[in-house]
């Protein structure tokens, strides 16, 4: 490739993780480059969500290592990390977008607050300048700022996972980590969630992982993809290269699952 | 009352020991107070005793008296800022009971106050001690009910849900509405819940020369604020903190400058507003302050 070498922001290598005998995932090497976006798909048990949770620090691997560059430059193992860093890197240079609002969001406090609660914990203590800023992202995500003050409960769910997505972008994440980040909506707003991550993440030049099932989402969304089966990867490549031309007989076999409209 | 001796002669109730508590009780509270004394704001457990009054009612505090008093100690207790309410009597009695020690309703004379809910309006002195009773120790407690998290979020200094609750008062109100056990951070380390003192009293507790000690009993938490240790009122910056205020002063002494309580006078809609600290008010009163609902002064 001509393309001026770049560093990559997370090296994967090896990764693995086992519940006693059943495999969650294994050998899963890979590399990712700051804003690109990649899916991962398999069917239910593939081990997509284990590896979600293995990269974004929620779960310790059992075998090999995730690196991740620090806004200083340097690479280093996300597990070895002191829990308060850890928790400092989700809280700023990461974001998870759950498949479920229920698990991303605070459902006790307003809308606002959700948003705001992320700037607060990096230190904002300006009530206004929180306010105006929290203001600036719901508008990015297009909601009503009549809806600032209301509880996330009085939301439909389009809506909730439009909060979710301003409430992880709101500290400028360089990594975002989306589980299932459409499914349990219907297919409109699915479209519009869907084109409001794409312009997002492409304004923004976030790095992405996309976990789902939904081969019409890594289509639209992702560069890259991973197919997984039984905790392993199967195929990855340039994502319209793996739909349009799938090696890998299980992906012959998902791509020609997809029910025709 | 026999075997009570009086006040002043030092003698204890028979069959008990000074103090009631015993010793190796005594001795493992006066460690915990030790620990929370080296680390300003931060809970240490402690094996709190069953003690002879309701949980509720002080048994933290007591417990915590009842540790470092001595027979030259000099005791005072308020409830509400007033000496003379149910609460405040029982524990004065108890203690001259069972240790025999003196007490007074001056805020000076004491070398030990326990409190219930305020911090008397006159300056405290070093060598005092102010021990709180505390109903609920933690300050995350109703954002965060999982305890094992709570103690994370002490320990990474993970603060930002208590801002976000006052960010939401201000959303909903306008301004910040808390204004009782208002959270502060100490010695910019460790949020710290102040008991259930009005936000009135708050800055008292800042560089306070006296020792302050918290019981609380039935959590079995105790935690301390050394003399002369920063206690912040949490804010934001173009929300400062504020304390209340009064349109009027002490009906009785006048005073202008003490938190006030609201008192129902008749059925007629009339009230009046006193110091809450009856002792500051009494001492004022002698002094010659006169309030303008003073029946000596309107005479």
């Amino acid at each position: 490739m001509s393309m001026p070498r770049e560093e990559s922001l997370l090296e994967v290598r090896d990764l693995g993780k086992y519940f006693g005998r059943t495999v969650g995932c294994e050998s899963v090497s890979f590399d990712l480059w700051p804003g690109e976006v990649l899916g991962v798909v398999g069917e239910s048990g593939s081990g997509k969500s284990t590896l979600l949770k293995c990269l974004s620090a929620q779960t310790a691997p059992d075998r090999g290592i995730v690196r991740y560059r620090l806004r200083d430059e340097d690479l280093c193992d996300v597990h070895a990390l002191s829990e308060a860093r850890q928790r400092m890197l989700m809280r700023t240079d990461w974001g998870i977008v759950h498949q479920n609002p229920r698990d991303g969001l605070r459902f006790g406090i307003s809308a606002g607050a959700n948003v705001g609660e992320r700037l607060i914990a990096v230190g904002a203590r300006h009530y206004g300048n929180i306010r105006t800023e929290v203001t600036d992202w719901l508008q990015r995500v297009e909601m009503e700022q009549s809806r600032m003050d209301d509880l996330p409960g009085t939301f439909s769910g389009g809506m909730q996972q439009r909060l979710q997505i301003a409430r992880n972008l709101v500290t400028q994440p360089r990594l975002v980590f989306m589980d299932e980040p459409t499914s349990g909506l219907d297919v409109s707003v699915q479209a519009r969630l869907l084109d409001l991550i794409r312009t997002l993440v492409g304004t923004l030049r976030i790095a992405c992982i996309v976990v789902t099932h939904d081969l019409g989402v890594v289509r639209l969304l992702t560069h890259r993809l991973m197919v997984m089966r039984g905790g392993r990867v199967v195929e990855q490549g340039l994502t319209d290269q793996v739909l349009d031309d799938p090696q890998h007989p299980y992906t012959q076999l998902l791509v020609s699952s997809i029910l025709p409209v | 009352m026999s075997g009570v001796a009086s006040a002043a002669g030092g003698k204890t109730l028979a069959g008990y020991n000074f103090a009631y508590l015993d010793e190796q009780t005594k001795r493992m509270i006066r460690s915990a107070i030790l620990t929370a004394v080296a680390i300003p704001g931060h809970q240490i457990p402690f094996g709190s005793r069953e003690m002879p009054l309701p949980y509720g009612w002080g048994t933290g505090g007591i417990q915590v008296t009842a540790s470092i008093i001595g027979a030259d100690d000099t005791l005072k207790v308020i409830d509400q800022g007033a000496d003379d309410t149910t609460n405040a009597v029982s524990i004065r009695r108890f203690f001259s009971k069972t240790a025999g020690v003196r007490t007074t309703e001056s805020t000076r004379e004491a070398t030990i106050i326990q409190t219930r809910h305020r911090i008397p309006e006159a300056p405290l002195a070093e060598g005092q001690i102010l021990v709180y009773q505390v109903p609920i120790p933690e300050p995350l407690r109703w954002l965060e009910p999982r305890e094992v998290e709570t103690r994370k979020m002490h320990a990474l200094s993970e603060y930002g849900p208590m801002h976000v609750q006052l960010y939401e008062q201000i959303a909903t109100f306008g301004r910040i509405a808390a204004t009782y056990d208002y959270p502060v951070m100490v010695h910019g380390r460790y949020l710290m819940r102040p008991s259930p003192i009005p936000k009135f009293d708050n800055p008292k507790m800042d560089r306070n020369p006296a020792l302050q000690l918290f019981g609380a009993g039935r959590e079995k938490r105790i935690y301390a604020v050394p003399p002369y240790t920063s206690v912040k009122s949490l804010d934001f910056d173009d929300h400062p903190f504020s304390v209340e205020s009064w349109e009027h002063c002490c009906g009785l002494c006048g005073a202008g400058a003490s938190y006030l309580d609201e008192i129902v006078i008749d059925d007629k809609g009339g009230r009046m507003f006193v110091c809450s600290d009856t002792d500051f008010c009494t001492q004022r009163q002698a002094q010659g302050f006169r309030g303008p609902l003073n029946s000596e002064a309107a005479e």
